[in-house]
């Protein structure tokens, strides 16, 4: 499903280089529960920020369902964040006073096809995250776990190669990150592939494997 | 993206600030309205001047004393002595001339007139009975002046209704009734129609008619005349009546060179020329501060779009990762704004046409909607949009999705 080899991140600013990966390898294939774990300035960010496609490498390579993803241009990214990635942030990102279901169709809408099925297809989203009674809620009139279901559901909803979840937890409480938590483990018991960014090991342990990330590179304990 | 989907996008993120998009929207309703209300009144005065013109009487040629052209004055004219009631008589009765079917002269000075303790100050003309002809006099009550009163200088009047109503009160007959003009006292015979109108050229309405040697001999006294019109028999032969005016007059004043002529030719087409470029000069310049206004409210509205993408920060950054494309980025922007002017456009447009309205009802001038400056209104605001939201949409573009998502 993904295939790093030899990925290289560096920062040029102000004449100085930072180093923010180096020589990075591994894959992750379908169906697993990877979690990538590090300290703050481990590059773990640029990392997920490389194989969600919102930022390209300075060396290496990235294959993502059997596509380079490292030399594509703008629009093309943007294409390849639609369809083939499913995010979920640490901030929730939902657009503000905007319903549940709504949020969840903006992926199709940029997507493209009809709208009828659209509809049908977020409220089913919703229904998988347990949601099925919030759907015309806006967000900001939801908790903090019942949003960051409403991103799950809107990550899910394109049926992505993989789930890419920016410590999913992170704003959350304990009992709300468990939930959370359950229901990655009940999508990744599906079948779907999910990429998980974390610094908490007690949140690291519902993965299957974890990537230890350190000063850039990868860490063999 | 779909188009459809835009737009109503576009219309829900409008929704979510109304103020902001009230205030935003205000720029361009000022501008607009004050663009049509200007166009409208410039148009509706032009239109006015223009009619009364016309109403001065047709195929209408003027000869005043003095040399006098648009925009070349060598001597004022109206001070010049040179034209006489035989030059006129001249015209009338030449076999050089053909298609003249009216001579009529006019000696005016502005003097007061007064009936027992009312007075007003107006305008005295000296006049031939075929004025009431070529000027096209309609009378309200009583007679016009006739052949034997100007061959006797009777001391007659004939008020215009704006100068009876003034000295003897409205729905008052003043036929038969006695004026002091210049201290000499006249008797009423005639009250004319209201022909209406202000303005260029003196109202009409506000003047009295004397016959022309009443006028001459016991009030000014003087020999010449002011001006004279020759109404022409037919439209087509305007141009050649009026050579051969001039050629008579050159001849009859013993001028060899027509550029040193001591008198002027106009006809109506020059005087609706010289009135039209005159006014369309000053609609013009009226556009043209309202066109600053409309830009200014360009700049809010480009200001607010800016305002706009920085507090949006976030929500484009999601978009983008969600795979929003940088074209579908802009066109949601450059929605915005110009939903935001065409808004504003279209009241202003509703805004403009009311305040024309009311104000050409209260000036007393036509009302005129033009439609090429309703659908310009339009087409502007729109362009307005697409200009001043081009830059915010812009950078809202080239956002990195990274950076925009981490925006706090």
């Amino acid at each position: 499903m993904i295939t790093v080899s030899h990925l290289g991140k560096i920062y040029r600013m102000d004449g100085t280089e930072t180093v923010a990966l180096s020589d990075v390898s591994f894959t992750v294939k379908k169906g697993e529960f990877v979690a990538i774990m590090g300290p703050s300035g481990s590059g773990k960010s640029t990392l997920m920020h490389i194989l969600g496609a919102l930022d390209t490498p300075t060396s290496g390579k990235y294959i993502l369902d059997g596509q380079e993803i490292s030399k594509l241009n703008d629009d093309e990214l943007a294409r390849i964040r639609n369809q083939k990635i499913g995010f979920v942030f640490q901030a929730f990102n939902l657009l503000p006073r905007t319903t549940a279901v709504k949020n969840v169709m903006l992926p199709m809408v940029y997507a493209g096809g009809p709208p009828t099925s659209r509809l049908q297809r977020a409220r089913q989203a919703l229904t998988d995250v347990g949601l099925a009674d919030r759907m015309e809620h806006l967000s900001n009139q939801l908790s903090g776990g019942q949003q960051q279901r409403v991103a799950i559901a809107r990550a899910l909803v394109m049926n992505p190669a993989i789930i890419l979840a920016d410590e999913p937890t992170g704003n959350l409480a304990t009992a709300q990150s468990a939930e959370i938590m359950a229901i990655f483990t009940k999508l990744n018991k599906t079948g779907h592939t999910i990429i998980m960014i974390t610094h908490e090991s007690e949140v690291a342990k519902y993965a299957k494997r974890i990537i230890h990330l350190k000063d850039g590179r990868i860490w063999n304990r | 993206m779909e188009p459809l989907e835009l737009i109503s996008s576009s219309f829900e993120a409008l929704g979510l600030n109304k103020t902001r998009t009230a205030l935003a929207t205000l720029g361009i309703i000022i501008g607009i309205a004050a663009v049509i209300t200007l166009m409208s009144l410039g148009q509706a005065s032009q239109r006015s001047v223009e009619s009364q013109i016309q109403a001065l009487g047709s195929n209408l040629l003027t000869v005043i004393p003095g040399s006098f052209r648009p925009g070349d004055f060598r001597s004022a004219s109206g001070t010049a002595t040179t034209l006489t009631l035989e030059d006129a008589h001249a015209i009338a009765t030449s076999n050089k001339i053909t298609g003249v079917k009216n001579v009529s002269v006019e000696l005016q000075r502005r003097t007061a007139i007064t009936a027992g303790r009312k007075s007003t100050n107006t305008a005295v003309v000296g006049v031939l009975p075929s004025y009431k002809e070529v000027r096209n006099v309609a009378l309200e009550s009583g007679n016009f002046i006739s052949e034997a009163d100007n061959r006797g200088q009777a001391k007659v009047a004939v008020l215009g209704p704006t100068v009876a109503d003034d000295l003897f009160g409205e729905n008052v007959n003043a036929v038969g009734k006695a004026v002091r003009i210049n201290k000499v006292s006249f008797q009423v015979i005639g009250v004319m129609a209201s022909k209406g109108g202000s303005g260029f050229g003196g109202n009409q309405d506000d003047t009295v008619l004397v016959p022309l040697s009443t006028a001459q001999k016991q009030l000014f006294g003087v020999t010449y005349i002011g001006s004279l019109s020759v109404e022409v028999a037919d439209a087509k032969l305007m141009d050649t009546v009026r050579d051969q005016v001039g050629y008579l007059l050159l001849a009859r004043h013993k001028i060899a060179n027509a550029a040193n002529a001591d008198f002027s030719i106009f006809s109506q087409a020059d005087l609706l020329s010289t009135v039209s470029q005159v006014t369309g000069t000053f609609t013009a310049l009226l556009s043209g501060i309202a066109a600053i206004s409309l830009l200014v409210g360009g700049i809010g509205i480009m200001n607010i779009m800016l305002v706009t993408v920085v507090e949006r920060t976030r929500e484009i950054g999601l978009r983008k990762a969600l795979g929003a494309t940088r074209k579908t980025v802009i066109s949601q922007f450059l929605i915005e704004s110009t939903i935001l002017t065409i808004a504003g456009g279209i009241m202003g447009m509703i805004l403009g046409i009311v305040l024309s309205f009311v104000i050409s009802k209260l000036i007393n001038l036509p009302f005129v909607l033009d439609f090429a400056s309703v659908a310009l209104a339009i087409g502007v605001s729109g362009g307005i949009g697409i200009l001043f939201g081009w830059y915010p949409a812009q950078k809202a573009a080239k956002l990195q999705p990274i950076e925009a998502l981490r925006y706090e």
